[in-house]
């Protein structure tokens, strides 16, 4: 059985801060940070803009794209994200009630720092490999919170991503060629419970977390699936900065044209579970029919998920029917400085 | 119907009165128009106050008060209608004298507003609106206000001086007010430079929060006339309540307060009366462009003129139609539940020639409008000299 | 604040925008309600809101009330959607109140209206946001 993407839709919100605005607060090198970590300027959500309600966004963007499944149809919802609303009540329900997909389906929050969006993925689309639901709903999305002061706080930023998997031939816009994950324990990013902002290993999360994870990944993947870098039109990597895309990409042998299309966390920043999915969205948006799509997400603690897409000819139907991802990021922008980024990231004491 | 006079008045004085709790402030209010009609016993009380629950956490209102005078055992009700809560009460006490079903009827309004901070007041208040479909997105009574005032200003050309004028006239007239919450003396700029609260309105152009309490006595005409002596007496000629749309979303011409004109034309017809006729009115100026709507809604000026009559004066103490003469709620104070009984109070004060330095000359028939919410209800009274 | 179960009870209007629509006139209702006020008719169809409408008219609230504190300055409308219903919303997205205006195409998402501090439940519906943004 053939089962692909029928439908896909991104939401990345409107405000940005530049990384110079966040830098000359604490007294920051700016242009050795934008050198170092390739970033520029990244997405911030407002005060009344969560995982849920990006979520929300992203999956209508979706069904726009889905030549009209019936949300009633869908059977499983799955929302990767660390950051979710609630510590204890599902983002999932909020979403599902909103698309109109309840009550007949099942609905699971997935957490795996910045994998969890391809974990929905690789779970939505494996229930309709099954043929335990029609359609199956997978999202990455995130605000992350960077510490004020750390380097995190360069790159934690806001968006969503939202596929909806089937097996009607005639509705899959992506065809789900394969699948591989590689996954160790490897403590190089996590938060403790009750924790407001994450801890890491700082020079520990590059080489044994996220480049031997995501190498490993990508390269098993390619084995199993008996494809060379050469094959793929496009790869996308998990996008922690703007660096280390490129070089993991460089270093298995793809080349600029082949990654810069997935590639927005410059201007982005790092939107987590939501990263390496919104990329695949900025792909998709412009890929041709034929196309063979390499997806490799990196999760801290740590794993990597991988995916081989082939893009059928419906895709060229759909592209306009929703949003596009680059014109989310490029157009109608809002800039923040700092003080009112600290109050719509709630880093100010309020009164009780 | 029997004619209905009223022949008692009394008020607190308006404002923050720190040291005064909601039962004696009504009991001070409802002493003096006792005194003030040389009574002491009536048929029937009845209160007028909006929310007595959220700004005091005090229900059963109207048998804690009647007792609170002495008077367990005496019927006494409560009515509510948001900020027109008074002017129903004064409605619902006229009703029950003029179908005989009492005779005597104390009339009273109340509302004690300062024992909760701003932001609890702005939420008690609120809840006037609809509050599942407006208060849920974060509404506010000037939010909503400020929403017409841009429809107005956008239909009409009324101006954001023009806005400002009616604050002016109104804090003139307080300055008269020996019972106003503010003795304040502003111009245009003051109000116009007045932090915002809602674009396009800003703190002068709306109504303080307040304590204080109004009272009426309601009698026969014809008992009024024995007790009189050769004294005018005070007759409610005309009585008439109109509703609308609480949810703004849903009200048919957002230029026009339809309650308002709508109880005013039944006020006019009860009291076979025109605009042309009335000598001065207290409208229910919770915000500037409530006060310029109104003037409009009640006929004494043509839609989208009631800014143009302000700044031209038409509506001072020395104008065509004294609109206010009392400081209206702008500069007296708006304890929500009292204004509509004060209103009359006020019209009452003209009428026998007791306003003081703020007497309208010959004034002979008055008109009270009070207004719930942003125009949801409107109660409208004529009163006459006879 | 409102309970959870009072904002429960509206997720088919606060989530899906779910109206209900006159059999009798075709007037549609926004809630739905038992009787329309139109024509007096008491059988409806579900009809789902569009999404587009543009602003009848606005203000910026300064002074909120509680609850909205962190979302202050407040911009607030009266939107009439393209079938001609009409709903007060927030507009979300403001750079600039000064650029609101009568008029204003606007297009209604999914956010958080306010929320019952840091442990209370959080309401979800829709915002205005501009048009084309």
């Amino acid at each position: 059985m053939t089962v692909g993407i029928v439908g896909y839709g991104a939401f990345v919100p409107r405000r940005r801060i530049k990384l110079e605005e966040i830098a000359k607060v604490w007294g920051a090198d700016a242009p050795a940070y934008k050198r170092g970590l390739q970033l520029f300027e990244k997405s911030v959500p407002g005060a009344d803009e969560d995982t849920v309600t990006m979520s929300v966004e992203a999956a209508r963007n979706a069904l726009a794209r889905s030549g009209g499944v019936d949300p009633a149809d869908i059977g499983a919802l799955y929302i990767g994200s660390e950051s979710h609303p609630y510590a204890v009540k599902p983002s999932g329900t909020i979403v599902a009630e909103a698309i109109g997909a309840v009550p007949a389906l099942h609905v699971a929050d997935l957490e795996f720092a910045c994998k969890a969006g391809t974990e929905s993925l690789f779970i939505a689309q494996a229930l309709v490999k099954a043929g335990e639901v029609k359609y199956a709903v997978g999202i990455g999305a995130d605000t992350s919170q960077g510490a004020p002061g750390d380097a995190l706080e360069y790159s934690a930023a806001a968006g969503a991503a939202a596929f909806i998997f089937g097996a009607d031939e005639d509705l899959i816009l992506a065809e789900i060629v394969d699948t591989y994950s590689w996954t160790t324990d490897t403590p190089d990013f996590w938060r403790r419970e009750y924790m407001h902002y994450p801890r890491h290993g700082s020079r520990f999360t590059g080489e044994p977390a996220y480049f031997r994870h995501s190498m490993n990944s990508a390269r098993g993947m390619m084995d199993k699936a008996g494809l060379e870098p050469g094959d793929f039109a496009y790869a996308i990597f998990h996008q922690p900065n703007g660096k280390f895309p490129m070089r993991v990409g460089k270093k298995l042998g793809f080349t600029n044209e082949q990654l810069e299309t997935g590639w927005l966390s410059p201007w982005l920043g790092n939107t987590y579970s939501g990263a390496s999915p919104i990329g695949l969205t900025a792909v998709l948006d412009i890929a041709s029919p034929g196309d063979l799509i390499l997806l490799t997400s990196f999760g801290s603690g740590a794993g990597s998920d991988s995916f081989v897409i082939r893009v059928t000819g419906r895709i060229s139907e759909v592209q306009d029917l929703a949003p596009k991802t680059r014109e989310q990021l490029d157009e109608n922008k809002i800039y923040l400085e700092y003080g009112a980024y600290a109050k719509l990231r709630g880093k100010i004491r309020m009164a009780e | 119907m029997r004619d209905v006079a009223v022949i008692g008045i009394g008020m607190t004085s308006f404002g923050e009165l720190w040291e005064t709790p909601l039962r004696s402030l009504w009991a001070e209010a409802a002493l003096a128009a006792l005194d003030n009609a040389g009574i002491d016993s009536v048929d029937l009380v009845t209160i007028g106050c909006m929310s007595s629950g959220l700004f005091t956490g005090q229900e059963h209102l109207a048998s804690l008060l009647a007792d609170e005078l002495g008077m367990a055992g005496v019927p006494a009700t409560r009515v509510e209608s948001a900020c027109a809560s008074g002017g129903l009460a004064v409605r619902a006490g006229f009703a029950e004298v003029a179908s005989g079903l009492c005779d005597t009827v104390l009339v009273t309004g109340v509302e004690k507003m300062t024992d909760v901070d701003g932001a609890d007041a702005t939420y008690a208040l609120g809840t006037a609106a609809d509050a599942e479909w407006e208060g849920f997105h974060g509404v506010t009574f000037p939010g909503l206000y400020a929403m017409l005032a841009r429809i107005h200003m956008q239909k009409y050309g009324t101006t954001r001086e023009q806005l400002a004028r009616v604050a002016v006239k109104n804090h003139a007239n307080g300055l008269l007010n020996p019972h106003a919450q503010y003795h304040l003396k502003v111009t245009v700029q003051d109000v116009v430079n007045s932090t915002l609260v809602a674009d396009p309105l800003c703190l002068l152009d709306c109504s303080p929060v307040t304590d204080g309490a109004a009272a009426l006595v309601l009698t026969t005409a014809e008992r009024a006339r024995e007790i009189a002596g050769d004294k005018p007496v005070v007759v409610i000629t005309g009585s008439g309540m109109a509703t609308d749309t609480v949810t703004l979303a849903n009200r048919a011409d957002l230029a026009e307060l339809g309650a308002v004109k709508l109880a005013g034309e039944r006020a006019y017809a009860m009291a076979r009366r025109k605009p042309e006729d009335i000598h001065l009115v207290e409208v229910h100026d919770c915000f500037t462009i409530a006060e310029i709507m109104a003037t409009e809604a009640l006929g004494f000026f043509n839609p989208g003129f009631g800014g143009s009559a302000v700044e031209k004066g038409l509506t001072s103490l020395q104008g065509k139609i004294p609109v206010n003469t009392s400081g209206g709620l702008k500069s007296k104070g708006h304890p929500v539940g009292a204004t509509g009984v004060a209103q009359v109070v006020e019209i009452v004060s003209q009428l026998r020639g007791e306003a003081g330095q703020r007497q309208v000359q010959g004034a002979k028939i008055g008109m009270a409008q009070n207004m719930g919410g942003s125009g949801g209800s409107s109660v409208v009274h004529i009163l006459e000299v006879v | 604040m409102f309970s959870p179960a009072r904002a429960w009870r509206e997720y088919p209007q606060r989530y899906r925008l779910e109206a209900a629509k006159c059999t009798e006139c075709s007037k549609i209702l926004y809630p739905p309600r038992l009787v329309c006020p139109a024509c007096g008719g008491r059988t409806f169809t579900p009809e789902i809101l569009p999404r587009e409408g543009k602003v009848v008219t606005f203000t910026v609230i300064r002074v909120p009330p509680a609850g909205f504190t962190e979302q202050t300055p407040l911009p607030l409308a009266l939107v009439e959607l393209a079938n001609g219903v009409r709903l007060m919303v927030q507009i979300g997205d403001v750079e600039n109140p000064e650029t609101l205006e009568i008029g204003m195409p606007v297009r209604l998402e999914f956010r958080r209206i306010s929320w019952d501090g840091e442990a209370g439940v959080i309401f979800y519906g829709h915002k205005a946001v501009r048009a084309g943004s």
